[in-house]
């Protein structure tokens, strides 16, 4: 009875990259050597080395930041919105025309499926763009008075997760807003990034409004330290972003950090119950779980809780994890060596802590990084793995038995980023939406991201808020706009 | 060619047997079924069908979805001719190529049942007949079940009846399942093997996803072997979402009761990317299982030339025109 239809292998071309053997910092509009000694970027899926980086000591960011300034005085914060705004929708077209390029290589460098970098990142990438360049000549109708100012240089820091959508957040509202940026990308996933400054020239942008300087951890504190910059952007790790706020106390550098999270996902009886398994999975294991605003902890009411677990797992068992280039991949590859070492501590803490472990079969490619998708059972808050951020494909799952029980378990964590609620009855949406201490409730859906919509978190998933008006406060001289 | 159905699900479904004793428990079950989020199931639909499938896969798959076809021609300008070619096509559906499987069945009206089966016989493609005042179902119950009755003494081995949508719609759901058991009474041919009953929703009208679970477990529950989405004459008619929401049902209802019950979207799907579509939908909610004629098929005309074409350019490489294949 039935056959087994098995997909055939369904390779995107990685033909239509082209990869340079080596690149270097991207200031003042051009592209020059960084005085570091360099590093490689490598495909996690393969270990494959892509290209060599160049490395961006302090006098690297020197020169990105004095280039910054020079264009913020005399070219960028002086030319009409309107004017700035052609820039941005020019940028915001290129990017779609090169849509196919852009997916690939964030693939490539990131190890995400295909099927999310061409249908999520890059759309919403070129979104992005298009939202905040319809800002740029309506400042004054923002609500933050008459004519509002820009801040000046941006120092902007941004992780590996989604290299390209969080370039996107940081630069184009800084731009719109009539800032320049000195950007620096992951040290795993920098490629997108310098593509992008290639777009830039493609777009006639003046020299100097972006600059992009690759590194790591050194490159970032040599920015964040920069005497004349006005504003620090940072997504990434609340470890970061706290030594971010200890070292630009007692400046005038405003900041919005943007960092970590536990999201609980709560699952009521009446839910839709199918949908909700779709909204778990894609909550856990979109992006490999490296998501900062995750839908890690699965909080279900008890009185369903086995029905909505066999139907995950039977969810689970469907997802397709391998080649990530490949367009039927669910589960792509593990960013790093480092990050996989990190889900494996944790997962295995959660089993000797005595949370039960389960995984769908799976079988894992031999070279690369990857991890499966991973869920316990039997986790309570005590648990490390329900109060830290795992950010992987490891879904923690807890159950409760009122509505109070559930909005107290998802807000007993000292993060505050987002949060999911799923039941039919609309009262409740909106009771445990206010009540959720989160910066984004989403409500029978999960991880939806639109430029119109902001995005930000309480407590230690830091402060501002990206995307919608509320992200031009980031960048404008106003009493709301970062701190 | 396809195999002897499983004996049909009875009174014997374990748990569910008190609920359909009365109105009232029958509408407490329906309506406690959990529900369905439109822009969830929406999304979901959209997201299998991005699936990329190629080469040998879809050679497999497209080669499985001319099994599943049932060939249908429900017509009032339907002649005996008409009806005859059409079983040919259904027989031989690709006259240069022996390697081409037969469709699974030629769908037709009451009255053309014999007419049908005399060209088919018993080269094992079925035909199935439209009855209880297709498509609206609005007739009296004894001309309902004489229709039934006489395409089944026709010789017809599938019955796809209508459900009353009216009754439906105003809450009345034990008189639907009633008339489903009554139809299902009436396929019965002693002393041979019954005719199996396909029940058709037409969830153009039902509008609702809720709807849509709701008259799938309604039918199950009632003896369906197949659940189907549409008559083909009202607009929308099959959608890759309803279809979701009744293959999920299928999968609920076989976890419930261990019955497998049929799916068949029917109406709207024209080209060989749509079927591949549905298919991949069928092999990661139903599973596996369902890729079968005996339990998934498509009700339609012109699909299976596109099917044919789409067959034709993989094993020689080159796309041929519509001229190359028969209309009917």
């Amino acid at each position: 009875m039935g056959i087994d239809l098995t997909y055939a292998p369904a390779p995107e071309s990685r033909s239509i990259v082209d990869l340079k053997a080596s690149y270097g910092l991207f200031i003042d509009g051009a592209f020059v050597d960084g005085h570091g000694s360099g590093f490689k970027t490598i495909s996690p899926a393969t270990e494959e080395v892509l290209a060599e980086v160049a490395e961006a000591d302090a006098a690297d960011v020197d020169a990105a930041v004095k280039a910054a300034r020079r264009a913020y005085s005399r070219v960028w914060s002086r030319m009409p919105g309107s004017e700035r705004a052609k820039y941005l929708y020019r940028i915001a077209r290129i990017i779609q025309e090169r849509g196919r390029e852009l997916a690939v290589l964030e693939t490539l460098d990131n190890g995400k499926p295909i099927k999310e970098s061409r249908d999520v990142d890059i759309p919403v990438v070129a979104a992005h763009f298009f939202y905040y360049a319809g800002w740029a000549d309506k400042l004054g109708h923002a609500g933050y008075g008459e004519d509002p100012q820009p801040l000046g240089v941006a120092g902007q820091i941004i992780p590996w997760n989604f290299p390209l959508l969080m370039l996107a957040w940081k630069i184009a509202p800084a731009l719109a807003c009539g800032n320049t940026v000195v950007l620096k990308p992951a040290e795993t996933t920098p490629l997108t990034a310098l593509l992008f400054a290639e777009i830039c020239q493609q777009a006639d942008l003046p020299p100097g409004v972006v600059n992009i300087v690759t590194g790591a951890g050194e490159t970032g504190e040599a920015l964040v330290a920069h005497p004349d910059i006005d504003k620090v952007a940072f997504t990434g790790s609340t470890a970061v972003g706290k030594a971010i706020a200890r070292s630009i106390a007692g400046t005038d550098k405003k900041a919005t950090l943007e960092l970590g999270g536990k999201a609980a996902n709560i699952v009521f009886d009446d839910a839709p119950l199918d949908q909700a398994v779709e909204g778990i999975v894609n909550g856990i294991f979109f992006n490999q779980g490296h998501v900062c605003c995750a839908g890690s902890r699965l909080l279900v009411q008890e009185s369903i809780a086995d029905d909505l677990l066999e139907r995950l797992k039977r969810r689970m068992s469907t997802l397709r994890l391998g080649d990530p280039l490949d367009k039927n991949t669910d589960i792509g590859a593990i960013n790093s060596a480092e990050q996989l070492a990190r889900i494996r501590e944790l997962s295995e803490i959660g089993e000797s802590e005595g949370a039960e472990r389960w995984s769908p079969a799976c079988e894992l490619p031999s070279q690369g990084f990857w991890f499966p998708p991973t869920l316990f059972t039997g986790v309570t808050q005590a648990h490390r793995i329900a109060r830290e951020e795992v950010f992987g494909p490891v879904l923690s799952v807890l159950t409760f038995r009122t509505p109070s029980e559930a909005i107290e378990k998802a807000n007993n964590t000292p993060y505050g980023l987002s949060a999911g609620v799923w039941t039919e009855k609309g009262s409740r949406i909106l009771h445990v939406a206010g009540a959720l201490k989160a910066g984004v409730v989403w409500a029978n859906t999960f991880n939806k991201f639109d430029p119109t919509s902001p995005f930000g978190g309480f407590k230690e998933s830091g402060y501002g808020r990206e995307g919608g008006r509320q992200g031009l406060a980031a960048y404008l001289k106003t009493e709301q706009g970062g701190r | 060619m396809l195999a002897a159905m499983p004996p049909s699900p009875t009174a014997d479904l374990t748990g569910l047997s008190d609920v359909t004793a009365s109105e009232s428990s029958l509408t407490r079950f329906l309506h406690g079924l959990p529900g369905v989020d439109q822009v969830g199931a929406e999304a979901r639909a959209a997201s299998l069908a991005t699936r990329s499938i190629k080469t040998t896969a879809k050679a497999q798959a497209l080669d499985l979805a001319i099994t599943m076809v049932d060939l249908t021609t429900l017509e009032g300008q339907d002649t005996p001719g008409k009806v005859r070619a059409l079983a040919a096509k259904a027989m031989r559906p690709d006259p240069a190529d022996p390697t081409c499987p037969a469709a699974a069945a030629v769908c037709v009206y009451p009255d053309m049942v014999a007419t049908a089966k005399e060209v088919l016989g018993d080269s094992g493609v079925h035909v199935a007949a439209v009855a209880t005042a297709f498509p609206s179902g609005r007739a009296a119950m004894d001309i309902k079940l004489a229709d039934t009755r006489d395409a089944v003494e026709a010789g017809a081995d599938e019955i796809d009846m209508v459900i009353d949508r009216g009754a439906f719609l105003s809450g009345r759901y034990l008189q639907v399942f009633e008339e489903i058991v009554a139809v299902r009474e009436a396929c019965a041919r002693p002393g041979s093997e019954d005719a199996h009953l396909k029940v058709i929703f037409e969830t153009g009208e039902l509008q609702t996803y809720d709807n849509v679970r709701r008259v799938s477990w309604l039918a199950m529950l009632a003896g369906a072997h197949f659940i189907k989405t549409s008559t083909g004459k009202v607009q929308p008619a099959a959608t890759l979402p309803v279809t979701l929401v009744m293959l999920e049902a299928v999968r609920d209802f076989r976890a419930a009761t261990g019955q497998m019950v049929g799916v068949k979207p029917a109406g709207g799907i024209r080209t060989s990317k749509d079927a591949i579509k549905y298919l991949v939908m069928v092999n990661e909610v139903a599973g596996g299982d369902w890729l079968d004629p005996d339990w998934f098929r498509f009700g339609a005309s012109t699909l299976l030339n596109d099917l044919l074409m789409q067959r034709t350019k993989l094993t020689t490489g080159r796309y041929s025109g519509p001229d190359y294949f028969t209309l009917d």
